[in-house]
């Protein structure tokens, strides 16, 4: 089942890493991008995406904060934060906001294993 | 002399470049939060390539603030000497974070250089191997040396300043409960390095950003 997909990164090239590994696991679904915690607010409000995969360290709004203000707009999205800092904290905090916690750089295995999760269906989402 | 550093990047080799340095200091963060038993709150780093002067201009605005620097040199293809520093009035309040607050202050000037010594080595080591692990590559890096003085110090130590070196600048805030610290991380570069830095960047973009072939369009 094709799913839409939110990739969020200030990063051009950490995007493109992202969008390789998802294209090499579903290549039909569709994403949209955003580098900055306001477009992606925005994208997740127009184009209702399944699945939110954020950076964490993001100037201005972090993505653990987006990922609470992600799931506020849309409770029944599945959120990854993805990180190479996994401090016990920042992991902790991923959990309470309710987002799986992915280690930068993202590999196609472990993205692999959230979207198994996450592309299953969710009953409270229908 | 040019104001210039002799080798500009494209704009998404910097972005390829701070992400690998946002990398290494999210690996640094996770070992300096085992060091200071916190959370350890880091920046996005912005991150730049300047000439020498500019890098010295940058740090040396206030004469009267003396400065900090944990200095290691790394040899591989690329060379040079990458630094950490920060206001020498905040050293202290970095090493009660790393040593614990109960010491008194006798016991905190004992065991300051080697508590900026190990910071600096987590925080460089982690930088410099995340960029050559990312590259495929191995650069040797020497053990840190901590020394107090201002830019121009920092950046004419022997024995690598040639007269085309160019700096990678990297401003970054560190922060524990207890305060905020403001520092730098600079990597001294020679033009050779800096060269092979840009190829080394551009392969990485190919590998990791490549674009894979069109997927079947009726996939699904």
């Amino acid at each position: 089942m094709t799913r839409k997909v939110l990739i969020v990164d200030d990063s051009k090239l950490a995007r493109m890493a992202v969008i390789k590994a998802l294209d090499s696991l579903h290549p039909d679904w569709t994403r949209f991008e955003a580098s900055d915690a306001a477009t992606a607010l925005a994208l997740v409000q127009r184009e209702a995406p399944d699945i939110a995969l954020l950076d964490f360290n993001m100037p201005g709004m972090d993505g653990l904060v987006l990922a609470a203000e992600v799931r506020e707009l849309n409770p029944g999205i599945r959120v990854a934060v993805i990180s190479a800092n996994h401090q016990a904290e920042v992991v902790e905090r991923a959990r309470a906001a309710g987002a799986a916690f992915l280690p930068k750089p993202l590999t196609a295995v472990a993205l692999r294993a959230f979207l198994g999760d996450a592309a299953a269906p969710r009953q409270e989402a229908r | 002399m040019s104001d210039q550093p002799a080798v500009m990047l494209t704009e998404l080799e910097l972005d390829a470049l701070t992400e690998l340095v946002n990398l290494g200091v999210g690996n640094a963060a996770v070992g300096l939060r085992e060091m200071v038993k916190e959370e350890v709150l880091l920046s996005v780093p912005n991150v730049a390539i300047v000439t020498r002067e500019q890098a010295i201009a940058n740090l040396g605005r206030d004469p009267a603030k003396r400065l900090v620097a944990v200095h290691q040199n790394f040899d591989g293809d690329i060379r040079g000497r990458a630094l950490l520093i920060f206001p020498e009035a905040q050293s202290m309040e970095l090493v009660r974070a790393v040593v614990g607050s109960d010491l008194s202050l006798e016991d905190l000037i004992e065991l300051e250089q080697e508590a900026l010594a190990e910071t600096g080595n987590v925080l460089l080591n982690s930088c410099l191997s995340t960029i050559a692990n990312s590259f495929g590559r191995t650069l040797r890096i020497s053990l840190p040396e901590v020394v107090h003085g201002d830019g121009s110090e920092f950046f004419n130590l022997t024995p690598w300043p040639q007269i085309d070196d160019s700096v990678l600048f990297i401003y970054i805030n560190f922060a524990v409960r207890r305060g905020n610290i403001q520092g730098y991380l600079a990597m001294l570069l020679d033009l050779p390095s800096l060269v092979t830095l840009k190829e080394l960047l551009a392969s990485y973009i190919a590998r990791m950003g490549g674009t894979t072939p069109p997927a079947p369009s009726d996939a699904g």
